[in-house]
């Protein structure tokens, strides 16, 4: 069951109920790492990256399904997709990574590390690397006004941000990454199960149960009785519609299983839709021959992203690009519970990967137009910038 | 219920047209708006609303009607309206191979290609309960709602099974009972040569079926953000006149409506 911020009533009411229940009077059941959207009163949790938190309208809505299309070397999009595990780890939800090329032990231990606010108590714990007072290194020499103030806590064991910076250039712990729970399914070590009278091929028919039995076992559909912290399931699932995956969606123009993706993404809504939990799915698009099959697609999934790298286009030397790695468009943003959307105030995004930082931005700004007054110098601005975009010339 | 809507289609709760084939469409944009309005609409209206919900959850449809101002658990518990649950009951179909009385409506999931038999078993079934004896309630006509079309489409059901099931759902409900039936179908671009079964297909054959079509699309001069796109409405005229009457508004949602404005009189611009 998703969004589960009507509180414990009850199991049974649980089981009887189905998702997105509005937020009422009583109280918040607070999950580590959530928190309800301004709008319409979703539980959202973080993506990893808050930039794009902000541009799919504050987080994603618990219960709803995310899909990437993938950039054409899978870089950026597969970096994505370890940010939503990395954060997973770090608020304490339990995870569950299905692959077909990479297993899912590699993709965990590329994990980048987050980085930890309290920089000093980092230092003062490792020791040797900073020269430090001899006789007592604890003691302040500027701020000692705060020498009696409790250390700031600086594990990240039950981090209640919303939102967390990684560092790319390291990997996560370790300790760290064994702490969160994390289920896998690697398609190349399933054994095919034959599955004469289902319409789905084996491989996605044989993910299913398994994400359906990882549900149903922890208790994320409201089963278990209410002793049980409550917790978010993160499903990560890679490369979707892939060869390997079985599936001929991506190779062939008229393929024999055209409806398995889509039934697959359609019965993974429904599970996802009664139980807590967020799915991240990624798709390599661009071998799809057929629009018409991923315009279904995209309609299947309620958040909708897609990547476009400048690496190997004739993008990557053009002056207006050359502060971005790549371009960011978003397909579909979801209406849940309410009419109207979250609509940005423009379409047209770029991307760059920092070292501790995946950026969006703005590439152009929209035209003037608006219900709202609007400030004049920031209009004279405007306006300039466009000129000196269109002219060729990089921004100010 | 959007009462600017009400005015531009001529209707309100108390008088309406019956036996009323509306097809609500979109290519590239969302139109799941009109079906909230049409749900508040018929359940205002008192009558029997047979919904089939393949692809949200109910809670979703209960939040967006209670912002409306109908409560479609109430509307549930006192028979007047029956959801078909599309998402929960599919799991059960698929993953469980569950074959009991009760997904019945269901079996396309199982075999795509033997067609939608068992969904307009269901369909008939729920809209000739009149009269149950129950609480001697007696409901208006009954209506057919049915969000969305296309998604059977997504799961291997063809162009022809759909417009079968459609043609037996107008004979029964439009026909014969004097009931009215709203269908949303979502397309994709035009691709010319390329989907023999594709939903443009599917939506050309239900424009030629219904009485009613209204096609949301996009802006023609691309994205805005206080315009969300344009609306066109296409009567079929029965009788003397010929030709058939064609408009076109720009709408934009709210949080409580949506309000449809001629063509560049939104706010933002004047």
């Amino acid at each position: 069951m998703a969004a589960p911020v009507r509180g414990m009533i009850g199991s049974t009411s649980i089981g009887n109920t189905t998702s997105f229940q509005k937020k009422t009077r009583s109280k918040l059941v607070s999950i580590p790492g959530t928190r309800p959207s301004v709008q319409n009163g979703q539980l959202l949790v973080s993506s990893g990256v808050s930039s794009l938190d902000y541009v799919i309208g504050g987080g994603l809505a618990v219960g709803t399904l995310l899909l990437v299309e993938e950039d054409h070397y899978d870089s950026y999009s597969r970096m994505l997709l370890k940010y939503f595990l990395a954060e997973g780890v770090v608020c304490g939800h339990e995870l569950f990574l299905a692959s077909a090329r990479d297993h899912p032990d590699d993709i965990m231990q590329e994990l980048p590390s987050p980085i930890v606010d309290d920089v000093a108590g980092m230092k003062i714990s490792e020791g040797q690397s900073q020269p430090s007072d001899p006789e007592n290194p604890d003691t302040m020499k500027i701020a000692w006004r705060y020498q009696n103030q409790p250390k700031v806590q600086t594990a990240l064991a039950s981090s209640v941000r919303f939102g967390h910076y990684y560092d790319v250039s390291k990997t996560m712990e370790p300790e760290l990454r064994q702490a969160a729970k994390c289920h896998s399914f690697y398609q190349l070590q399933e054994t095919p199960v034959v599955t004469a009278s289902s319409p789905l091929p084996s491989p996605y028919h044989s993910l299913l149960k398994s994400i359906q039995t990882v549900i149903r076992k922890e208790g994320f559909d409201g089963s278990t009785p209410q002793s049980k912290v409550r917790n978010v399931l993160r499903l990560g699932l890679h490369s979707l519609g892939s060869v390997l995956w079985g599936d001929d969606v991506c190779c062939k123009d008229n393929p024999a299983h055209c409806h398995a993706l889509t039934t697959f993404l359609y019965i993974l809504r429904g599970l996802l839709r009664t139980s807590l939990s967020v799915a991240m799915v990624t798709v390599p698009s661009h071998l799809t021959q057929n629009r018409a099959v991923m315009g279904r697609i995209i309609r299947l999934s309620d958040t909708a992203i897609a990547l476009e790298s400048f690496k190997g286009s004739e993008k990557e030397t053009n002056p207006l690009y050359k502060d971005y790695h790549g371009l960011l468009h978003v397909r579909q943003l979801p209406r849940l519970n309410c009419l109207s959307c979250e609509v940005p105030d423009t379409k047209d995004l770029a991307f760059k990967l920092k070292r501790k930082q995946f950026t969006i931005e703005r590439l152009h700004l929209p035209p003037d137009l608006s219900e709202t007054l609007v400030d004049v110098q920031m209009g004279f601005t405007v306006t300039c910038r466009i000129l000196e975009m269109s002219q060729g010339r990089a921004p100010l | 219920m959007f009462p600017e809507l009400n005015s531009i289609l001529n209707s309100t709760p108390d008088s309406f047209k019956s036996s009323d084939f509306i097809l609500v469409s979109d290519r590239r944009a969302d139109a799941s708006f009109l079906i909230h309005h049409h749900l508040s609409f018929y359940l205002r209206a008192g009558c029997k609303v047979c919904f089939l919900g393949l692809v949200q959850s109910f809670s979703h449809y209960s939040a967006v009607g209670q912002r409306l101002g109908v409560s479609l658990a109430q509307a549930r518990e006192k028979g007047q309206l029956v959801f078909l649950e599309g998402l929960k009951n599919s799991i059960g179909v698929i993953l469980q191979e569950d074959t009991s009385q009760e997904t019945q409506p269901l079996s396309y999931l199982r075999t795509p290609g033997a067609g939608l038999e068992g969904l307009f078993r269901f369909v008939e079934s729920s809209v000739r309960q009149s009269g149950d004896g129950d609480a001697g309630e007696s409901w208006g006509p009954p209506v057919l709602l049915i969000d969305d079309l296309s998604v059977l489409l997504s799961l291997g059901v063809s162009v022809g099974a759909i417009l079968d099931f459609t043609l037996y759902c107008k004979a029964t409900v439009c026909s014969e009972l004097q009931g009215n039936m709203v269908i949303l179908v979502r397309c994709e671009e035009e691709d010319a040569d390329d989907d023999e079964e594709g939903s443009n297909l599917l939506q050309r054959g239900l424009v030629h079926q219904c009485n009613l079509a209204l096609h949301v699309e996009g802006l023609p001069t691309g994205y805005c953000r206080d315009i969300h796109g344009q609306m066109e409405v296409w009567w079929r005229q029965e009788g003397e006149t010929i030709c058939n009457r064609r408009k076109i508004f720009h709408f934009k949602v709210h949080d409580k409506g949506a309000s449809f404005f001629a063509r560049g009189t939104s706010s933002a611009v004047l």
